[in-house]
């Protein structure tokens, strides 16, 4: 496949800690195409932000890789020697962070972080000023050339992330990680972005990776969805067979749950009772069958494959399966 | 008599006036919600009320006391009645108490010597779903979720007439954001409490809450009934938040009225309507300043109202 920009391929990933491994992530593989845009949905300690800084092999010390590859335009980025990497890093992939208070540095100006992060480019200096004046002005900051002198606390949290969002895009990357990146910020901000994110990713034509827990964010901005639960990808597939057609329990119920489709005011909200499992002490069988309210003796002792049911939507559930179910 | 009345409530810290008079009432057993954006002074607001924050001028009764600018002294014997949630979960937790002195610190400082605070920890963890042994547990050891309820408890634990909650729901899951409304809700109707909640998660919302203020620059622009809101939104302001609100569903068709700008400086506020400059449906009468006005409980300012 000539598209597939980044392949993620049967990783799994352990943390070691003094309880034993912490399974973080397991057998985890979907793929993003060139210039798509990819959401990856689940909840705390689903194991997304495991996935983007192996992405990024930006692990902790104590991060195991048992398995898989990271393969980016063909190449496996587990293997690559750190050097290379850091070559990678911020220029074909960069990345977007959840907190836009903390992202940039409080005691140098926008214009000098905005320059300082152009140093691999053979530029001039007042070229890299130009540019990002430019960039600054296609994420919708007004009077950009003026920005440029002014430091982080003179911006709102939300044009911290639009300036955010314009430094990982200055090296042209054809990946851009975007993690929660409106999640600190108000509704309408949150739109703000997102349409900007859109309109940006349309004019650069990179691939976006978007991690976020808010349904109504992941329904509007993307083309595909990868559902995670515990460590594992329990569905993935077209934004609207996921949304429209589920076909794992988890992913049924966690669209319930969005208050944002109960119209009128509701006495009690659905929710999903029970607790995510322990990693470091996994149940056999199926990870959701716990919380699960359908739930089969089979989903006990066998551990349900990620198994294609149509051109691209893939799903674990044992209920997808004829013989299963009977 | 309304539980708590709210007039004209100002607050200014040097040059900045945060709060540029608020007023609204809460009714014994009523939820209020108060939204807007970041920086349009809602935490503020529960803040002067609990007298966290100062308030230079305008009035805030209690039961028809006026507590404005009570000294600590004057407010202790008060927070026995009026409960606050903070918006951290776990940050407003000591990281060096258990949880049963967590939420039994209340009777301490009320001079409760007479309680059993061990059946006490216990009957509130029960209240707020959480096992018993967790009563040995500190904070680290809790889950966003479980330590929001640990708010929840500690906050019922003098059994107030008014909660005053600070984003309840912030940066938890969707899974368990409904469980701790629908334990809000419920706890909210076995003990008759009242609430204020401050969100910008309008989804939230509309479940909660019974009426609603929408502020903008340190003062409301609009208050009605939660269902009239959400109906039949009068102010630009308020359109444009409700409109903001993504579904989740790829299909949904919104009609998206985006904002113009970014918030002005509350340094330099604008003249006349001050939303003017971002108003989608701003006219000439704007540059006059409105006024709040009423009509039949629907609170409004603005010279353009939509139909």
């Amino acid at each position: 496949m000539t598209d597939t920009l980044l392949e993620i391929d049967r990783l799994s990933v352990d943390y070691e800690t003094a309880r034993g491994d912490l399974k973080a992530l397991r057998d985890i593989s979907f793929d993003v195409r060139k210039g798509e845009i990819v959401g990856i949905v689940g909840e705390s300690g689903c194991g997304k932000s495991t996935l983007i800084s192996s992405i990024l092999r930006l692990t902790a010390p104590n991060t195991r890789f048992r398995q898989g590859e990271v393969r980016f335009k063909g190449q496996d980025l587990l293997q690559l020697p750190e050097r290379q990497m850091r070559n990678l890093r911020g220029a074909d992939i960069s990345i977007v962070f959840q907190d836009p208070m903390q992202t940039h540095n409080p005691v140098l100006s926008i214009g000098q972080q905005m320059v300082d992060i152009q140093h691999r480019s053979k530029a001039s200096k007042a070229e890299k000023r130009a540019r990002a004046a430019k960039m600054l002005g296609a994420v919708g900051i007004p009077d950009p050339e003026a920005r440029l002198a002014q430091f982080p606390h003179e911006f709102s949290g939300g044009m911290r992330q639009r300036i955010a969002i314009a430094m990982a895009l200055m090296s042209e990357p054809d990946l851009l990680i975007a993690d929660e990146p409106t999640t600190a910020l108000d509704a309408t901000l949150e739109v703000q972005i997102i349409e900007r994110l859109q309109e940006l990713q349309q004019e650069f034509n990179c691939a976006i990776l978007f991690i976020s827990h808010h349904l109504g964010v992941i329904a509007e901005l993307c083309d595909r969805v990868v559902v995670m639960y515990a460590g594992a990808v329990v569905e993935s597939g077209d934004v609207r067979e996921i949304f429209h057609d589920p076909k794992h329990p988890y992913t049924r119920r966690l669209i319930d749950c969005d208050p944002g489709h109960i119209k009128e005011r509701a006495r009690v909200l659905p929710t999903i009772p029970g607790e995510v499992p322990d990693l470091a002490n996994l149940p056999g069988g199926c990870i959701f069958r716990d919380r699960c309210d359908q739930a089969m003796p089979r989903c006990a002792s066998h551990v349900p494959p990620l198994i294609q049911l149509k051109d691209g939507h893939h799903a674990a559930c044992w209920l997808n399966h004829k013989e299963a179910a009977e | 008599m309304s539980l708590l009345n709210v007039k004209d409530l100002k607050t200014s810290y040097g040059p900045v006036n945060v709060l540029a008079g608020v007023s609204f009432t809460v009714e014994p057993g009523e939820t209020y919600a108060l939204v807007g954006e970041s920086g349009s002074g809602k935490t503020t607001v529960i803040r002067a009320i609990a007298g966290l924050a100062p308030a230079q001028e305008g009035s805030v009764t209690f039961e028809g006391r006026e507590i404005r600018g009570a000294s600590e002294r004057e407010l202790r014997p008060l927070r026995k009645d009026i409960a606050m949630m903070f918006q951290d979960p776990v940050g407003s937790l000591s990281p060096r108490l258990t949880i049963r002195s967590l939420i039994t610190e209340p009777y301490r400082i009320q001079g409760m010597k007479d309680r059993d605070l061990d059946a006490e920890a216990k009957r509130l963890l029960e209240m707020v779903n959480l096992p018993a042994h967790f009563a040995d547990r500190y904070p680290y050891q809790l889950s966003g979720g479980q330590a929001r309820r640990v708010g929840v408890a500690r906050a019922l634990a003098l059994e107030p007439k008014l909660i005053l909650a600070d984003e309840p729901t912030a940066g938890l899951d969707v899974s368990v954001q409904g469980e701790l409304l629908n334990l809000m809700n419920d706890l909210r109707e076995r003990l008759g409490l009242a609430m204020v909640i401050i969100t910008h998660n309008l989804n939230v919302v509309r479940h909660v809450a019974d009426r609603m203020g929408i502020m903008y620059l340190g003062r409301l622009v609009e208050e009605g009934t939660t269902e009239a809101i959400f109906k039949n939104p009068r102010h630009p302001y308020t359109r444009c938040l409700l409109s903001a609100n993504p579904e989740p569903d790829p299909d949904a068709r919104l009609e998206r009225i985006a904002l113009k700008g970014e918030p002005p400086s509350l340094l330099r506020r604008p003249k006349g309507c001050e939303f003017r400059e971002r108003c989608p449906f701003a006219q000439e009468i704007c540059t006059q300043t409105p006024q709040w006005e009423v009509a039949n409980g629907h609170g409004l300012r603005c010279l353009a109202p939509l139909s």
